[in-house]
């Protein structure tokens, strides 16, 4: 099916405004009689509060608040978290990470804020603090969190000691499926800390009206996420919280739970009405967005001489800093998604969740899955060798087709993995001769869920025949707000520009969950055409009526009686007799959200969705890399990232979510990871914390696969999070093809792959 | 803090100013003039979201620019490149070729562009990813605006011969 706007390549709704410096984001922000806070934090890992002295800070000049736990309701506030509430916005009584805030001040300028923040004196009695997640496990270890189990949890997943969550996914019977497998393949490996690190840092402004009223402008990638965040921690009831996000500049996972939202509330409460602005400093930023859990991973795989895989099996620890966070939800997505896109009957995938006492970690781009897809890749690699099958073979062998289940039961209808095996190897050159020596390639499989929760939306008929959309879901910078506009105006058979998107105010928009889980274009997409259809079939009876026939015809911005275009009522009538002599104007107005449970509650334990997935994306990434053997460095030539993204709306974001993600899967393979020095982060900053530049970007090639997917809006699926998992581990295996040598722990840097290329030289040496 | 006078040109206007000596060109700029096209990423000259162009065609970044050593200088910052409501070729780019997610290193990226277009109208690709030496984006991964700037190459050829 063609459609006009749907599947081109179009320019987004916000180009225009981004390109001209005009488009706001929340520095630019500047309210009258502005104050500026400054949040004080803790520079011990571990440690008890005994006395925090404010009175300095408080005479300091330019001073307007000072904030401590003790100020909030209660004399701590009430604790946060998605799944276990186990956080306070100011620490009460100790202290878990370096970089947990203490206190905070308000000041007529930064540098006054600074200076206060500075005096104010805390008096810390360090206690032993935890670093690594293993040793954090062990029997008689200290408590990071005295009774985890006396929190509130959205559900209790085993927990205890410094484990705050133990899901298991299993299906079949995992060591019969060893017992009648040929080879067995086991092997541990390990993933960093990633940070988000978007260009624009994380900010928020608070102001109180005169009725007890807060307005938050925030870049928060979910306006009410962000909104019962200070519900929950500053006893404010919603109906006096408004949260605005202006232009955000990239979130990736780190805008999602509340940062300084919540501080920025609590000392704009003692500033007499004058609005209080936090902005991170970079430094800060990297303790406080919730990077990405490290992980370690366990593997065990059990395959016949031919390649079928009978068995799979995980056990992963991941390292969920000093509070829970996502940390439940992300371990529990990276178990139910372990198994990939492959037919295995036999799996058991184990995850933990634990406390240290480093920065908490939360939702990244690909939430579990990304560390447990590298991993498992490079397993299917390694079992590909013990079998001695081509890895594309071997894939090929195990893929899924539609009409198989996920883990837990679920019917997938549109499964495009195998076309994206084809398409990413057949891109790559596969089977081309190598042109020199240390070239080597390697592919990877990718599986992750496609929407999750509920979006509502409104769109209405405007008085002079154009329409606006009313939805809460946020752009940052994936380019939504174009897609909503672009799945309204092809259904209205309109222009762009006929559509208008408000979006971004928890006053002026109906409720959704965050922009999370490749779920805005799928979810949000689903809920924006159900309100369209709603208002259009409005349109339609009060055209029915006006020209008193069933049998009508709708096109360019008319609907007419059928063959008779002069009877007939334009788009711009009817909304001016809507809203003049109809009582309108006419409304239309869904709620998208898929409740059929998706997971069978036998298959699991301590599972966190009650709520259903929906749909399931695919796809194959395939690199050819090259290395040198004298320094361990590893050029990647060119990478192929194939997608089954249901039906691709507009052509251009879809390979800009592709493009991105392949660098970030880069980044994660190559030269990123948060270094710690005994719980301090020691590159703080976009120098040590190395992103790819323009200049190690390879050659791209993004491939769309289009399965149409008969739940998805025109069937179009996600693809955000799914873009960044392959990069990894296809270079993985891409070196391993290349030079023989497996690094086991990312990122893959040269010293890494020189040491491993040193060792195997020396067990060559010593075996001849 | 020691403060000087000052002249600075910025996007053709004339401002007569009086800064402490040890406040950035990017701190001017947003805080003082309120011009706010030009971003703050990190204050470190890291990431480059607050490149703006010296006196035409060089780009430096605004961060790490005291303004006070600026007396007399002409700024171009990105919203000072278009004409009578028309946008300037790299920034027409820019649109044009999807080379915008997030828009937050976009006016570094687009002054970046225009300065190197200056030099060499039609970079080739290795060219044009060592010139963004020094200008990060998280969003794109520099493929479309790699596109956008040969694009933009080519848009100044015809406004120039047409």
């Amino acid at each position: 099916m063609r459609y006009k706007l749907v599947g081109n390549r179009v320019v987004k709704v916000d180009a225009r405004e981004k390109a001209l410096g005009s488009a706001l984001y929340i520095d630019d922000i500047v309210l009258p009689g502005m104050l500026y806070g400054k949040i004080l934090r803790s520079p011990y890992a571990h440690a008890r509060i005994v006395h925090i002295d404010i009175s300095k800070a408080l005479k300091a000049p330019g001073v307007k608040a000072v904030v401590t736990a003790k100020d909030l309701p209660g004399k701590g506030g009430g604790l946060v978290g998605p799944f276990i509430k186990d956080e306070p916005i100011f620490a009460v009584d100790k202290v878990r990470y370096v970089g947990e805030p203490v206190a905070a001040v308000a000041a007529t300028d930064l540098a006054a804020a600074d200076a206060a923040a500075s005096l104010i004196h805390v008096e810390y009695e360090e206690l032993p603090a935890l670093f690594d997640p293993v040793e954090a496990m062990r029997e008689g270890a200290p408590l990071i969190h005295d009774n985890v189990k006396g929190y509130f949890a959205v559900f209790d997943a085993r927990r205890g000691g410094n484990v705050c969550s133990h899901t298991t996914f299993f299906e079949g019977d995992v060591e019969r499926g060893f017992q009648e497998s040929h080879v067995i393949v086991e092997e541990t490996l390990r993933t960093p800390m990633q940070y988000q690190a978007y260009i624009e840092p994380i900010g928020a402004i608070a102001q109180f009206d005169g009725a007890g009223r807060v307005t938050v402008w925030s870049n928060t990638q979910g306006i009410f996420v962000t909104q019962d965040r200070i519900c929950e921690s500053l006893k404010i009831p919603m109906s006096k919280i408004r949260v605005i996000a202006p232009k955000i500049g990239g979130g990736f996972g780190g805008k999602i739970e509340t940062t300084v939202q919540p501080h920025c509330v609590a000392l704009a409460q003692k500033t007499g009405g004058r609005p209080v602005k936090i902005v991170l400093p970079r430094e800060e930023d990297i303790s406080n967005t919730r990077p990405r859990h490290p992980a370690i991973m366990s593997w065990k795989m059990g395959l016949k001489k031919d390649g079928t895989i009978l068995a799979s099996q995980m056990s992963a620890i991941f390292d969920s800093g000093a509070y829970a966070d996502d940390g439940p939800g992300v371990v529990a997505v990276g178990a139910i998604t372990a198994r990939g896109p492959y037919r295995i009957r036999n799996i058991r995938m184990d995850s933990y969740c634990v406390y240290t006492n480093k920065v908490k970690t939360g939702a990244m781009r690909g939430f579990g899955n990304t560390q447990t897809t590298y991993s498992r890749e490079c397993m299917l690699d390694i079992a590909a060798r013990a079998v001695g099958m081509d890895p594309l073979e071997l894939r090929m062998k195990n893929a899924i087709e539609p009409g198989d289940k996920s883990v837990g039961g679920q019917t997938l209808h549109s499964v495009g993995f195998k076309e994206s095996l084809t398409a990413a190897s057949e891109g790559l050159g596969w089977n081309r001769p190598k042109e020199t020596k240390y070239r080597g390639r390697g592919m990877a499989g990718i599986n992750h869920i496609s929407g999750l929760l509920t979006v509502g939306s409104v769109v209405r008929l405007n008085e002079d025949g154009t329409f606006t959309i009313q939805c809460g879901a946020m752009d940052i910078g994936q380019g939504s707000d174009t897609v909503l506009v672009q799945i309204v105006a092809e259904e209205m058979g309109v222009p762009m520009d006929d559509v208008r998107l408000a979006s971004g105010d928890t006053d002026a928009t109906p409720y959704t969950w965050a922009t999370t889980a490749n779920r805005i274009t799928y979810t949000g997409g689903n809920s924006v055409l159900l309100a369209a259809r709603d208002v259009k079939r409005q349109m339609r009876d009060l055209a029915a009526q006006m020209l008193d026939t069933e049998n009508l015809e709708t096109k360019d911005k008319k609907i007419f009686a059928k063959g008779n275009p002069d009877k007939a009522l334009t788009y711009h009538d009817l909304g001016k007799v809507s809203v003049w002599v109809k009582g309108g104007p006419l409304i239309g107005k869904s709620n998208f959200m898929v409740e059929e449970p998706t997971l069978d509650p036998r298959c699991a334990i301590g599972h966190p969705f009650g709520t259903p997935f929906s749909a399931w994306i695919f796809g194959t990434q395939a690199a050819e890399v090259e290395v040198d053997p004298d320094t361990g460095e590893v050029r990647v030539l060119k990478l192929v990232a194939a997608h089954d993204v249901g039906q691709a709306i507009n052509v251009d974001g879809v390979e800009g979510q592709i493009e991105g993600g392949v660098v970030q899967g880069l980044g994660y393979g190559l030269c990123e990871a948060v270094l710690f020095d005994k719980g301090r982060i020691t590159n703080p900053n976009l120098t040590d914390y190395k992103i790819p530049p323009a200049a190690d970007v390879p050659e791209i090639t993004p491939i769309i696969i289009e399965t149409h997917d008969q739940t998805g809006p025109f069937g179009a699926k996600g693809i955000g999070e799914a873009a960044l998992m392959g990069a990894a581990p296809a270079v993985a295996n891409a070196i391993f093809d290349a030079i023989g040598v497996r690094v086991t722990e990312l990122p893959m840097t040269a010293e890494k792959v020189l040491k491993a290329i040193q060792e195997k030289r020396a067990r060559e040496a010593k075996a001849s | 803090m020691k403060r000087r006078d000052i002249t600075l040109y910025v996007n053709e206007e004339k401002y007569e100013l009086n800064v402490p000596v040890n406040k950035t060109l990017l701190q001017v700029l947003r805080e003082d003039l309120g011009l706010m096209d030009t971003k703050y990423g990190c204050g470190l000259g890291e990431c480059g979201a607050c490149s703006v162009l010296l006196d035409g065609d060089k780009a430096i970044l605004a961060c790490l620019a005291l303004a006070a050593t600026m007396n007399g200088k002409h700024i171009t910052t990105v919203r000072g490149l278009e004409r009578d409501g028309e946008l300037h070729p790299v920034q027409q780019a820019f649109v044009e070729t999807g080379a915008i997610q997030c828009g937050f290193c976009t006016p570094g990226m687009i002054i970046k562009g225009v300065s190197m277009l200056a030099r060499n109208p039609h970079p080739d690709e290795t060219e044009i990813k060592h010139g963004l030496e020094g200008n990060l984006c998280r969003c794109t991964g520099y493929v479309k605006i790699i596109k956008a700037i040969q694009r933009a190459g080519e848009l100044l050829d015809s406004r120039s011969s047409g």
